[in-house]
Formats: structure tokens, C-alpha cells, sequence
């Protein structure tokens, strides 16, 4: 290694200084561009969804209040008007899926969170997280199967044959489960991250007045690390909202005003893949539609990415 | 001190209360632990119920044969091929943008406000839906703005021939070698999707390269400056050499991630029926999952539960696989100091 | 007086009334590892006693022991008996939350909770469900901890916003709340600047007619300052390479800084240490 080092800087030492600083120059600069170009993809991202989405709604058959008002959305009709391009149904199942997986993901993995920083053993946590973060590598078309296969045979057995409910082939509660059950790691991978951070002095002072773990946990590391814990269910609502393939599978194509979660529902997410797959030529009304849903969708995620990147900043901030 | 505020705090006032906060002590444990292992247990049921439905079904036709008409002939061969292709031409366009971000914003990047608005993007691009970066290289990849389409403003100025072919626009050969063309727009081929895959994985190579880079102890820096060598002659004989187990291993678990993922595939308009095996990169490709995705929407309970669930099984594989090699690089190669 | 090994070393008795906490052959052990051997110490009742040595002797590990905080420590263990009020605190019988409850402790560094003030010192009475009048515990604390006047008008403010020292006495008061007997000090004015030590050390000495103290310190001036009784550890220098904490003397403070009985103690307290 040393004798490696010398013999190529004994090189560089005999190349003129010129060359040398211009190699630098150059170096930096190429670096410098590698650096600045992920801007470059999020300006490519923002003009590409809404150069199309714009050119959406500047079709006399589309207006945008009717867009967002409006709680038909059949894209497809023979009848191509402002009335069937409402985008709400399409947000309420979006956001029926992200109420159902986070009220499953949030609370599983802050006690999975709780329980890996405060409770379990090193060994045990240093074989329990990364089982858990299994669970976000696999694909997500995985997790359309397992709706299909395991979750909806399991309602139809549970509710349909029990208790006489009824439960779609397609519906938005098996996909909702499965869209949870992929959140849980995310949620607890950054609660367990912020409640990590909280310094060990606390958690001591609080054990030194006679607190039991469990008091010390709730009462002091949880509060404490309550801005990273709400940043993490603003990120796993935020994957929810962007899924794409496990919803697209189990929870059906028809864009429906509903709040029945037995019911099949459509997202924004699935609404660009029928789309997609059925090859809508570009520039015609449908190839542009779902760029005007794609926008919306980014939106939302932005919005909430954002909003859970400042609070986290915040957090640090008190901590490191 | 206003000795007569004094209140006598007697001991008598603590109910203490002890067995009641130690059984809450037991119920809270047993609530974290169930919520740990809820999530163990549908991993583990996953994996049960498609190796039930689908191990049957990973014999040598999934790897011989094209997708089929009768399930029992129906294979993969294309997916597959689709799959290597287009992970390892993610691979090739990601890694270099990919660790130059992540050396200039390690080394380089001054601390002031562009460098905070770097981070802040990267750390928001990793949060973008993979939907949404479909859409990016549907138009940028794909279309290319529509500039070569026939008669765009652009192939009119220019007066560019435009070729009918399959991705219908411009067309180089370099040297008359096949694979040294260019073709204008990418079209729905394979370097289309590895480029949008790249976009999207971007931000995991870059914070994973971070690390690291960061790992790398300043004291070697400062070993090499000591030598009077330039910057980029430290980092790229000292710094790099020492982070690149760690650069590989992010760059394989990356990868892993774009292997899985469908639907900023499927938006490029990857094809789910592709009855051979591509040529050269501009050809038209599917890949697993979507092969996977494809067989589930089919009615028949053999496609849509065994070859479904053998696809799935081989995607898992190739998963475990690509992950088992990052953990050993990362054991190999893991230096404490 | 020592019973099993060659160290020398000196003690004083107590009459069993007058002392609090009795630590019997106590070995302290992290992860296998012995870091305190055969430490024997009487604690007087209603004293302050200064828990001196140089820093690696296990004074810590000795006083963190005293109200079980090692507990939460992972690979801790120890042996021997740490006897208060007729128990042993390391039996499994006893509680360590009923103990901490009753031996409070005070740290190196200020670690008030994210909290307003007033929720600081209540901390400890809402977990122990405290049957009074929160208000008052909390005044009354306060009061003693000399903080009241300071912090009187913004009680509902967060506690970081006050200064080191104020935070240490803020720290004090939440120990005091909950109404301990014994008050464990680890070192509570090594973060502070010389102003909020002295502060600190008046205040120990008017907190002594109420509870004993047990005070950790690296600073000799303050445990001369401060004690009635100081116990000096050093590391067993028959093995020095295991760097094992052994207490060498324990005397009246007066008597040991005068005049100790060991030349050990001498030579530390003199400086000519190591």
C-alpha cells in the first residue's frame, strides 16, 4: 500500500503542475455535475408530469375546477365531457387505502419501533431489524399476489361466509392490509432511528425517579422522539399514497365514490397503469390524463415529503 | 428562603403502586412484542403460501419457455433475460452519477446553501412514487418531448430523416456495429427502462455511497495530504479504494430494489408479451414482475395462482440471492477502526 | 478490616443506627469484566459523604449501584450486599422502582426531560401516583432546590431554556419530589461553570438535615469543601493492567485530607498521584 502510494506520487510529481491542476479542475467540476444533476431529475420530473398535464387541461373537453370537484370519473366514456374527468373518486380510494394500511402500518410499527430500541437485547434486535426490513424488499407486485391469494379468501371465509357481509373479489380492505404490512418497516425503521437518538441521560433520569420501563418508554423516549415519530407516519402515508402495484392488483379498476372498503375502488396509482397498459397514443386525451392524475399524486407525496423532511430536520437539530 | 412554604413531603403520599405498574409493564411487552412479530409472521406466511402455490411450477419450462397459450408450456425466458439486461444497464448508468454525487457532496461540497438544497432534493427524490418516475422517462426517455416524432417542429427545422422502425425516429450507426447504434427516442427499449430504473435508484446510490465514503476515517485523508498529493489523487487512490466494498454493497441492495419494481416499467410501456429474446439493448422487453403481474390478471387459476407464484419464487430467489452477496461483501470487506 | 485480599486499606465504623446504606464485599462485574473488587463502605445517615479517586477507580459503578441504576446497564452484575433500611437492595424481593423511588440520583450532566419545568418535577410524583397536592410538591421542591425565585413566573416554559447551573438545581428539585431518603450526586457540577458549582455545593448543604448524600467527585477542593465524610478509591495497584477500583480509605473528611492513615491517600491528595 505504501509502497504503491509513493511510487504514483512520484509520478504526479513529475507531471507539470499545469496539467495536474486542470486534471483537478476538470475532476471537480465532473463531480460537481454529478452532484447538481439529481435537480436536474426533480426539474425533469416537474416539467414532464405538467408540460402533459397542462396540455390536459387546456382540451376544451376538461376544466380544471370540474377536475378537481368532480365525483365521476369515467375517462373511457363515449361521452368525453368535463363531467366524467372528476379526479375525487380516484383520491378517495387513494385515500382509503392510505387511512386503512396506516391505522394497521402506524401503530405496529411504533410498537415494533418501542420494542426494538427500548426493549430488545442486541442480539435480539440485531436479528429482528433486518427480518423486519425483508418485509420492504420484497416487490411490491408480491404483495398483490398475497392480497389476492391469502387476505380476500380470508374476508370472503371471515365476513362473506360468517358473518353474511359482502366482500368483492377486488377490494380496497385486502389491498389496504398488504400496503400495511410493507409501511410497518419503514414507520418503524425511522421511529426506532428517533428514539434512539434520545440521549441515554433521559431515559437515566427518568429510572432514577422510580419509572418502570414501560413509563420511561411512554412517558419520556416517545415524547421526546415525537417529531421523528410523526415524520416517519407522514413518510410510511406518503408510500402508501404512491403505491402502485399491490393496489393496482387487488383493489380493482372501478373508480367509485365510496367509503366501503369491501368495495372495489380504483387509485390514482392504478388508474395510470390501466391507462399505460392499454397503450393511450400520446397527445390524445387519455395518454395525457394520467399525467394530469401523475401530477396530483406528486403533489400529495411532495407535499407530505416536505412537511416530514422539516420536522425531522427540527429533531435533529434538538439532538445532535 | 421563605422557610414557611416549606410543605412536608411525607413518603405516605406515594401510593407507589407497584404490582399494578409491573403487570402494566408485562401487558405493554407483550403488545410490543406482538407487534414485532405480526410483522415476522406475515413474511413467513407469504412466503409459505407461494412456495405452496408455486414450487411445483419452477421446473425447466419457466426458464425454456415464452410466455404460452397452455400453462403447462407457459415459461418466463424472455422476462428473465429482460430482467439481467436491464438490471445490469441500470447498474452501468447509475454507478457513475450515482458516487461522483456522492464523492462531490462527501469531498467537495462547500457547506453553504446549493449543498443543503442538494440534500434536501436527494433526500425528497428517494420519497418520489416509482409511478411517478415512469411517467418522468415515459416522456424524457421514451418521447423525448416528441422532437423526432414525424413531424415535430424540430425534425422539420432540421430536416432529420425519420425512420418507421420500432421506436420510430432517428437512427446512428456507429462504426456498422449493431449495439453502437443510437436510436432517437429511446422508445420502449431496453436502455429506456434501465435509464428511468437509474433515475430512480439514484437517490439509494447516493446515500448509500455516502456512507461509505463517510466511513473512510479523516485521518487517512490527512495521511495523504501529509504526502503532498493533490485532492482527487487522495480520494482516488486512498478514499475510494477503502469505501468501495461498501460502494458495491449499496449499488447491489439499490439494484435489488429496481429488480422488483413494475410499474415505471409497465409506463415506458414495456411489453407483457415479448416472444423473444432481445437482440440488442434498443429492443423492446419484459421483465419478471411484469411477466408476474401479467399472469395474475390472466383468469385461469394457473396462471393466475402456480405461474404467478413460480415467477414470484424466482423473483424471491434472485432477491435473496443479490442481498445475501451485499451482507457478505459487507462481512468480507467490513474494517473497524 | 479488610477480610479477603492484601490491599490495604482503612475504614471507620459506625454504630448500625447512625449509618443508612451498609455495601458489603461488593464486586461489580460489566460484560464478565471485574471492575470494583471488595468494596466495603458505611454510610452515614444524614451526612454528606464525597466518594473521591482517580477517574477510572469505579466511583460511578460504586454509586450507580447504590439505587440499582446499573441495572439497565447491559452486562452488568455484581455480588455481595448493598444492605438499606435491613435489606438487601439486590434481593430479588425488592423492587428496583420502590428503590429508586426511595435513593434518588443526580448526574454528571443536567438531563432535564424535554418538558416544561413544572412537568420536570413532576415527573416523579405522577408515575409514583402522588396523593397530595401536585402544586404544592411542586413549589416545595422547588423552594428547596433554591430554584423557585428563578423560575417561579414561567413554570410552564420548557426547561431547556434555562442555564446549565439552573437546569442541575432543576434536576435536584425533580430528585427531591419524589421524596427520597438518600440523594446520589454523580459528579452534578463537573459540566458547570465555577459560579453554578458553588450554588450547587450550598445547596447540598442545606439538603443534608433532610436526606443523606452521596457525592461523586474528581474535584478534591469540593469534596473538602462539601463533606462530612470522604471515602478515596484507587485502582488496585497489585494489578494495575485490570484497572480494578478498590476503596483505600474512609474517614472523616477533616481527618483524612489532615491527616490521612495511608500513603496512598497521601500521595493523591497531595498530587504526587501516579
Amino acid at each position: 500500500m505504501l509502497k504503491n502510494l509513493s511510487k504514483s506520487s512520484f509520478i504526479s510529481f513529475y507531471n507539470p503542475q499545469r496539467v495536474r491542476n486542470l486534471r483537478e479542475r476538470i475532476i471537480a467540476i465532473t463531480l460537481f455535475g454529478c452532484g447538481v444533476f439529481s435537480i436536474l431529475v426533480t426539474i425533469g420530473i416537474i416539467i414532464s408530469l405538467f408540460s402533459e398535464a397542462i396540455g390536459f387541461f387546456l382540451r376544451p373537453e376538461v376544466n380544471l375546477i370540474t377536475f378537481l370537484t368532480g365525483t365521476n370519473w369515467r375517462p373511457l366514456a363515449s361521452q368525453v365531457s368535463p363531467e366524467n374527468f372528476g379526479v375525487r373518486p380516484l383520491i378517495r380510494g387513494t385515500l382509503m387505502i392510505a387511512v386503512i394500511s396506516g391505522s394497521i402500518a402506524l401503530p405496529l410499527g411504533l410498537g415494533s419501533a418501542i420494542y426494538l430500541s427500548e426493549y430488545a437485547s442486541d442480539r435480539l434486535r440485531s436479528i429482528l431489524k433486518p427480518s423486519l426490513e425483508l418485509l420492504a424488499g420484497i416487490p411490491t407486485v408480491v404483495y398483490g399476489y398475497f392480497a389476492l391469494s391469502f387476505v380476500t379468501p380470508i374476508l370472503k371465509v371471515v365476513l362473506e361466509d360468517q358473518l353474511g357481509i359482502r366482500v368483492s373479489f377486488f377490494n380496497a380492505f385486502s389491498a389496504a392490509v398488504v400496503v400495511g404490512i410493507m409501511i410497518i418497516p419503514i414507520v418503524a425503521s425511522i421511529s426506532e432511528d428517533a428514539m434512539r437518538a434520545v440521549p441515554r441521560s433521559l431515559r437515566e433520569g427518568a429510572y432514577a425517579l422510580g419509572a418502570t420501563k414501560f413509563e420511561v418508554s411512554t412517558k419520556v423516549v416517545v415524547p421526546a422522539a415525537l417529531s421523528g415519530i410523526i415524520s416517519a407516519f407522514i413518510i410510511g402515508i406518503s408510500r402508501a399514497i404512491g403505491e402502485t402495484m399491490a393496489v393496482t392488483i387487488a383493489a380493482g379498476a372501478t373508480p367509485r365514490m365510496t367509503l366501503n372498503p369491501l368495495d372495489g375502488i380504483q387509485t390514482m396509482t392504478a388508474f395510470i397503469v390501466q391507462v399505460s397498459f392499454g397503450d393511450a397514443p400520446s397527445g390524445s386525451i387519455n395518454g395525457q390524463s394520467i399525467f394530469a392524475v401523475g401530477a396530483t399524486l406528486f403533489m400529495m407525496t411532495f407535499v407530505m415529503n416536505i412537511i416530514s423532511a422539516s420536522i425531522l430536520k427540527r429533531f435533529r437539530e434538538v439532538y445532535e | 428562603m421563605e422557610a414557611e412554604k416549606i410543605i412536608s413531603i411525607d413518603t405516605k403520599h406515594y401510593k407507589e403502586n407497584i404490582s399494578r405498574r409491573n403487570l402494566a409493564e408485562k401487558i405493554f411487552n407483550v403488545i410490543l412484542l406482538i407487534s414485532v412479530l405480526f410483522g415476522l409472521l406475515m413474511l413467513t406466511v407469504l412466503i409459505i403460501d407461494i412456495a405452496v402455490g408455486g414450487i411445483a411450477w419452477v421446473r425447466p419450462e419457466l426458464f425454456e419457455n415464452y410466455h404460452s397459450r397452455k400453462p403447462e408450456n407457459a415459461g418466463m425466458k424472455s422476462a428473465i433475460a429482460g430482467s439481467i439486461i436491464v438490471i445490469l444497464l441500470t447498474g452501468l448508468f447509475s454507478f457513475p452519477v450515482g458516487v461522483g454525487a456522492a464523492i462531490y457532496l462527501e469531498e467537495y461540497a462547500p457547506k453553504n446553501r446549493l449543498t443543503d438544497f442538494i440534500n434536501l432534493n436527494i433526500n425528497n427524490l428517494a420519497g418520489v412514487p416509482s409511478i411517478v418516475y415512469g411517467m418522468l422517462g415515459l416522456v424524457v426517455f421514451g418521447r423525448m418531448f416528441g422532437l423526432f416524432s414525424k413531424d415535430s417542429w424540430f425534425v422539420n427545422l432540421f430536416n432529420i430523416p425519420i425512420e418507421s422502425g420500432a421506436t420510430g425516429g432517428w437512427k446512428f450507426f456507429l462504426f456498422d456495429i449493431p449495439w453502437l447504434e443510437i436510436h432517437l427516442p429511446f422508445g420502449r427499449s431496453m436502455v429506456a427502462g434501465a435509464l428511468t430504473m437509474s433515475l430512480l435508484i439514484l437517490p439509494i446510490v447516493i446515500i448509500a455511497s455516502r456512507e461509505a465514503i463517510r466511513a473512510v476515517p479523516p485521518s487517512i485523508r490527512e495521511g495523504g495530504y501529509a504526502l503532498g498529493t493533490t485532492k482527487w489523487h487522495v480520494i482516488g487512490t486512498l478514499v475510494l479504494p477503502i469505501a468501495f466494498p461498501g460502494i458495491l454493497t449499496g449499488m447491489i441492495l439499490s439494484l435489488s430494489r429496481a429488480i422488483g419494481e413494475t410499474a415505471p416499467l409497465i409506463i415506458m410501456g414495456a411489453f407483457t408479451y415479448v416472444p423473444f429474446l432481445p437482440k440488442t439493448v434498443w429492443d423492446q422487453f419484459t421483465v419478471i414482475p411484469i411477466q408476474i403481474y401479467n399472469w395474475i390478471t390472466l383468469p385461469q387459476p394457473e396462471y393466475r395462482v402456480h405461474l404467478a407464484a413460480a415467477g414470484i419464487l424466482v423473483l424471491l430467489v434472485i432477491l435473496f440471492l443479490m442481498n445475501g452477496i451485499a451482507i457478505y461483501l459487507r462481512k468480507k470487506f467490513e474494517i473497524k477502526w | 478490616m479488610n477480610l479477603t485480599s492484601n490491599i490495604q486499606s482503612y475504614s471507620i465504623n459506625f454504630h448500625d443506627d447512625a449509618t443508612i446504606i451498609n455495601a458489603n464485599q461488593l464486586n461489580i462485574y460489566y460484560s464478565g469484566k471485574l471492575t470494583v473488587e471488595n468494596f466495603n463502605l458505611q454510610v452515614p445517615k444524614n451526612k454528606i459523604t464525597a466518594l473521591i479517586g482517580p477517574s477510572g477507580c469505579g466511583k460511578s459503578s460504586v454509586i450507580r449501584s447504590f439505587n440499582r441504576m446499573n441495572d439497565i446497564i447491559p452486562g452488568f452484575s455484581l455480588e455481595g450486599k448493598i444492605i438499606y433500611k435491613g435489606k438487601n437492595i439486590y434481593s430479588s424481593r425488592e423492587d428496583p422502582v420502590r428503590i429508586r423511588r426511595q435513593i434518588g440520583m443526580v448526574f454528571q450532566k443536567p438531563n432535564p426531560f424535554p418538558k416544561s419545568i413544572y412537568e420536570n418535577v413532576a415527573f416523579g410524583a405522577r408515575v409514583n401516583k402522588y396523593q397530595g397536592n401536585l402544586d404544592e410538591l411542586v413549589e416545595s421542591s422547588l423552594i428547596q432546590a433554591a430554584l423557585w425565585d428563578e423560575v417561579k413566573d414561567k413554570l410552564k416554559e420548557s426547561a431547556y431554556a434555562l442555564s446549565g447551573g439552573q437546569q442541575q438545581r432543576l434536576c435536584i428539585a425533580r430528585a427531591i419530589a419524589v421524596s427520597p431518603d438518600i440523594l446520589l450526586m454523580d459528579e452534578p457540577a463537573s459540566a458547570l461553570d465555577p459560579v453554578a458549582t458553588l450554588k450547587i455545593e450550598e445547596l447540598m448543604w442545606e439538603l443534608k438535615d433532610k436526606y443523606t448524600i452521596v457525592v461523586v467527585t474528581h474535584n478534591m477542593q469540593q469534596a473538602s469543601r462539601v463533606s462530612d465524610y470522604t471515602a478515596f478509591m484507587s485502582l488496585d495497584r497489585e494489578k494495575i493492567e485490570d484497572r480494578i477500583g478498590v476503596l483505600v480509605e474512609f474517614d472523616e473528611t477533616t481527618k483524612l485530607f489532615t491527616n490521612p492513615k495511608l500513603k496512598e491517600t497521601e500521595d493523591y491528595i497531595t498530587g504526587r498521584f501516579g
